[in-house]
């Protein structure tokens, strides 16, 4: 019998929704690690009993949270008793350090601040996990101040990929209104050395030899509030995604602006179209059909939610430029909610199921690819990130 | 024994429901506390102070026998009553946030 999860992060915890393939009843458990923010929660490919979750709070930092049975129960994998012989920890699963080892770490760079001065980089929390494709031990994690992380033992110790940091355009790399981030990590399903990664506002990076070194790839994107409008970093990406059977194929929300490329980011186009505004974070692509995509738009970027009171997920068939409202079952007055860049995800049942998560603290499905909507839940925190899990 | 009373997050990370006892061979400083509070409980490693520079994190605050100790120097001996266990010391989060 096929199944899903929805893995749910909030503000105020993680909360785990299940239904059977059919998608009309749902069990909902949470709040996991209750009062703490959520940024994100994702299951192993590899594993799907194994899930990390990413646990911060201004007070107390960053925690790593992993499981081993679906969400069941929880654990810090770094936080057990064990010990090395000189009596301390065996493994620190929040301790993430940025590399500053001669050989590995440098240039330790410093990137600009909001003032425009160059600022040292300072560890804030965990945005996105990523685990690997195939080995559940293995995971990558996007962190504010931006750096990739990763760690192959299960979460106990992490160290950075510092070649990133290091390939030199860090000092032009500056905080969006979110804070410096690495959102977004893509893993080529047909290529295990090539990724990419996003950051706002720097942009997108991909790498050919397993995240050792990276390079820029911005070639086309325009973005006018940065000096030079089409400079080779500064810009302020919000996600990309791609369909596991074209991983050349990227799509992008920018800042403003959505935006396509066919050649593995080398460039390129927008694909913003009759989009009644190309402001919004989320973007996504159907399961069974590379051309198909998904956004929400959002008024702009001094207002943060939905335009004309209306939540309205925007549909392509065409891999952009051309695009559809899809409204039936989303409220289409008095609504004011956004819909964060790590908060849709799709499921690969036959009927592709499409999700998003609000500010507003719904949850809504799609089970026949966005045609009609339906809340499984609609009074959770505020949704940081929503991942699905299609279970076999 | 000495006492320590955690944040209710704080114990919740740790799976403990009350106060803490920990045994500290030597001066009893914030410093001692917090580092047998971190070899007992791993898992609060990173949480109270960071990994490497164990600079507080800004949001919580130490007292213990009704005085702010937050600002004393972590080396700084601790009263006689938190030595001797008669009194905790208490980690506290600010009072912020929503």
């Amino acid at each position: 019998m096929s199944g899903v999860r929805v893995l749910v992060g909030t503000r105020k915890g993680a909360f785990i929704l299940t239904a059977d393939g059919k998608r009309k009843q749902w069990d909902v458990s949470g709040p996991h690690f209750a009062g703490w923010e959520i940024y994100h929660v994702k299951g192993s490919l590899a594993d799907p009993d194994r899930l990390y979750a990413s646990q911060s709070s201004g007070w107390f930092g960053q925690v790593m949270q992993r499981s081993c049975d679906g969400g069941k129960t929880w654990e810090t994998p770094g936080g057990g008793m064990g010990k090395t012989p000189d009596g301390m920890p065996t493994g620190e699963s929040n301790k993430f350090v940025y590399d500053t080892a001669p050989d590995t770490g440098k240039p330790l760079t410093t990137h600009q601040f909001y003032d425009g001065t160059q600022h040292p980089w300072e560890f804030k929390r965990v945005w996105h996990v990523e685990p690997s494709l195939t080995d559940p031990d293995t995971v990558y994690a996007g962190v504010e101040d931006a750096a990739l992380f990763r760690t192959s033992d299960g979460g106990k110790t992490w160290e950075e990929l510092a070649g990133l940091r290091g390939h030199g355009t860090g000092p032009k790399w500056q905080p969006g209104a979110g804070g410096m981030c690495l959102h977004t990590i893509l893993l080529d399903p047909t290529n295990p050395r090539r990724m990419y990664v996003a950051i706002s506002a720097a942009g997108a990076f991909r790498s050919d030899d397993a995240g050792t070194s990276w390079k820029p790839i911005n070639r086309g994107l325009r973005s006018q509030y940065i000096p030079d409008p089409t400079a080779e970093v500064g810009h302020c990406v919000h996600r990309i995604a791609l369909h596991r059977s074209r991983p050349n194929v990227l799509f992008m929300q920018k800042h403003w602006d959505v935006m396509r490329s066919d050649d593995a980011g080398d460039s390129w186009r927008e694909v913003s179209g009759n989009l009644p505004t190309d402001f919004g974070f989320v973007i996504d692509v159907h399961a069974h059909e590379p051309e198909t995509i998904y956004v929400v738009p959002i008024k702009s970027d001094s207002e943060h939610y939905v335009p004309d009171g209306k939540l309205r997920v925007y549909r392509s068939r065409s891999g952009g430029t051309e695009w559809e409202a899809l409204t039936k079952g989303l409220p289409q007055r008095d609504c004011y909610v956004n819909v964060l860049r790590d908060a849709m995800a799709v499921d690969s049942l036959d009927a592709c199921g499409v999700y998003f998560g609000t500010t507003g603290g719904q949850v809504y499905l799609s089970a026949d690819a966005g045609d009609s909507w339906t809340p499984i839940v609609r009074d959770l925190p505020a949704v940081l990130s929503v991942e699905v899990q299609t279970l076999r | 024994m000495i006492r320590v009373v955690l944040p209710p997050h704080l114990r919740t990370l740790a799976h403990v429901r009350d106060e803490v006892q920990l045994a500290i061979a030597g001066p009893v400083t914030r410093a001692s506390i917090l580092d047998a509070l971190e070899a007992q409980y791993p898992m609060l490693r990173g949480t109270i102070r960071d990994h490497v520079t164990l600079q507080r994190r800004a949001f919580l605050r130490f007292f213990a026998c009704e005085r702010d100790l937050t600002h004393d120097p972590p080396d700084a001996p601790l009263p006689d009553a938190v030595a001797s266990g008669a009194e905790p010391f208490l980690v506290l989060g600010a009072i912020a946030g929503g």
